[in-house]
């Protein structure tokens, strides 16, 4: 009997304990979120999506710019680093032993370790510096370096994780290897792939670092690749970073809407790549 | 006794994985629309001997062979044969079922015939049907073959694969421990659907059940320590077994 209420109060108190630490790990995202919404909220509405800035002691204005500039740079790094990223995964997964996906591999772990803004100023000597301009492609470029390491080692590692009797069935049905990887080991693997890439996409959207000698940011309007462009995060530093009280509001205002942008870059994404595999049945 | 033609057959055959021999010289035949079985303690060389058979040994690390494995007296390991093409004629069917999960009952069916030509639809829907029902599985999946693969039973995704294998119409079927991880109920029905798929189909099957053996086969070899011990009509090697340590191991004394 009393074997058991002391197994009891140990269940309890281990228990007890991982709640602590779920929620050690989910108040300070809390606390952001909150914090975010308190002071950036107030600051908000549908000018401050769809309108220009305007010129400081003004009041009103918005960072549609910002919005899509981020949009611009954050789409246009995507459709750079997760075809490579997601390519050079499958590759390190369906040839593991070789020399160059070893290589790869530790590249890529290195990268993975890289302070953002080494990534920037690694772009900024490779095309800003050479080209004489700061441009959004540059900054772009950036975004993919940083993206492609984590695709990159996602992809690899949900791959491995479809089981091998997979492989060696359609290997027996007579698949060619080439269609054995892509519409077996691919497609089995794809969800887990498609969340990754999503996560990588959403975590550079919210990089600041490598823009900064990149995209440098802009108070204009531009769809052109070739020159500056506003992203949120820049904006959220200028705003941050400038002596008027306005500006600390926007600042906090814009942080609000980079995390409702990455959060509806992530739940439309999940809910497409959703439907389509359901739809499959 | 007039023996049927020697469908497919090993001449010599030596299986390695690098500088390990798994398995040593074995000559052995398989008549055409016979069960064959393949039986030995784990670690025999059964299951390597099995995939040689279809080139799947190849594909492991450091696998290869010498000798000659023939399909219809032709060497199936010459240069201008494909392993491709060669296992669109001989079949395998593994110990865990392997449906694709990505895919629907009908596309796993549907799977091997859509390699190489895209077969008009109503002639696809005929040979999934007709696929099927020669594995046992059409009255139970007719009504869903836009459902999931994955929500069928282990005994029901077997047979599923024994359908994709066989919708190809290959020439030999291999059955690598098929009801090793299925319930007895589910073994017997894949036992029974054996006993009916010889009438299309050479058959190999490896397995460690001696009564499985006993039951569905025509011709039982026994292996062990990689080699060929013994091999003869089922009814002689379980009642009558020339070798000592066939005996033995039939008769449970070691395996």
């Amino acid at each position: 009997m009393n074997r058991r209420i002391f197994r009891r109060w140990v269940s309890n108190f281990m228990v007890g304990l991982m709640l602590v630490a779920v929620i050690v790990a989910v108040a300070p995202l809390l606390f952001i979120l909150l914090n975010l919404i308190v002071k950036g909220a107030s600051s908000l509405s549908l000018d401050f999506f769809t309108r220009m800035p305007v010129p400081a002691g003004e009041t009103g204005g918005g960072v549609a710019h910002a919005i899509v500039g981020t949009l611009i740079i954050v789409g246009l790094a995507s459709c750079f680093g997760l075809p490579i990223g997601i390519g050079a995964g499958i590759f390190c997964a369906e040839y593991p032993g070789t020399r160059l996906a070893k290589a790869t591999r530790f590249i890529a772990d290195v990268m993975n370790g890289t302070p953002s803004i080494v990534v920037g100023v690694f772009a900024w000597t490779l095309i800003v510096a050479r080209q004489k301009h700061f441009s959004a492609l540059a900054g772009a470029c950036a975004l993919a370096m940083l993206m492609i390491p984590m695709v990159m080692r996602t992809t690899e590692e949900l791959i491995k994780l479809v089981p091998h009797s997979l492989r060696e069935a359609a290997l027996a049905l007579g698949y060619p290897r080439w269609r054995t990887s892509l519409s077996i080991i691919l497609r089995t693997a794809l969800p887990g792939i498609v969340t990754g890439s999503l996560l990588a996409v959403a975590r550079t959207a919210g990089e600041t670092a490598p823009l900064l000698f990149t995209a440098l940011g802009s108070q204009f309007m531009s769809f052109h690749i070739n020159e500056p462009m506003a992203a949120l995060p820049l904006t959220v530093f200028t705003y941050a970073t400038g002596p008027y009280e306005e500006w600390h509001r926007y600042a906090w205002a814009t942080a609000l809407v980079l995390i409702l942008v990455v959060t509806v870059l992530s739940i439309a994404a999940r809910l497409a790549t959703r439907q389509r595999l359901s739809g499959r049945g | 006794m007039a023996e049927s033609a020697q469908h497919l057959s090993t001449d010599h055959l030596t299986a390695m994985y690098g500088k390990f021999t798994a398995v040593k010289d074995v000559s052995l035949s398989f008549p055409a629309n016979t069960v064959n079985a393949l039986i030995g303690p784990s670690g025999c060389g059964k299951s390597t001997y099995l995939r040689t058979l279809n080139r799947m040994h190849e594909l492991s690390e450091g696998g290869w062979i010498t000798g000659r494995v023939s399909l219809d007296g032709e060497d199936i390991y010459g240069a201008k044969v494909s392993p491709m093409q060669l296992r669109r004629r001989i079949g395998m069917v593994f110990q865990k079922p392997t449906p694709f999960p990505t895919m629907s009952i009908y596309d796993n069916v549907a799977a091997g015939l859509r390699i190489n030509a895209r077969l008009p639809k109503g002639e696809l829907d005929g040979v999934v049907e007709r696929s099927l029902r020669q594995a046992a599985l059409w009255e139970e999946v007719k009504d869903r073959l836009r459902g999931s693969a994955l929500a069928l039973s282990g005994g029901q995704q077997q047979r599923l694969c024994i359908a994709r294998t066989i919708a190809p119409k290959p020439e030999v079927v291999l059955l690598d421990e098929p009801t090793a991880s299925l319930d007895p109920g589910g073994t017997q029905r894949i036992e029974e659907l054996v006993f009916q798929l010889k009438r299309d189909f050479t058959i190999v099957i490896v397995t460690h059940n001696m009564q499985q053996a006993a039951r569905v086969s025509d011709t039982t070899t026994f292996f062990y320590l990689g080699q060929m011990i013994e091999t003869g009509p089922t009814r002689q090697i379980f009642t009558a077994p020339k070798q000592e340590q066939t005996e033995a191991y039939i008769t449970g004394r070691f395996g």
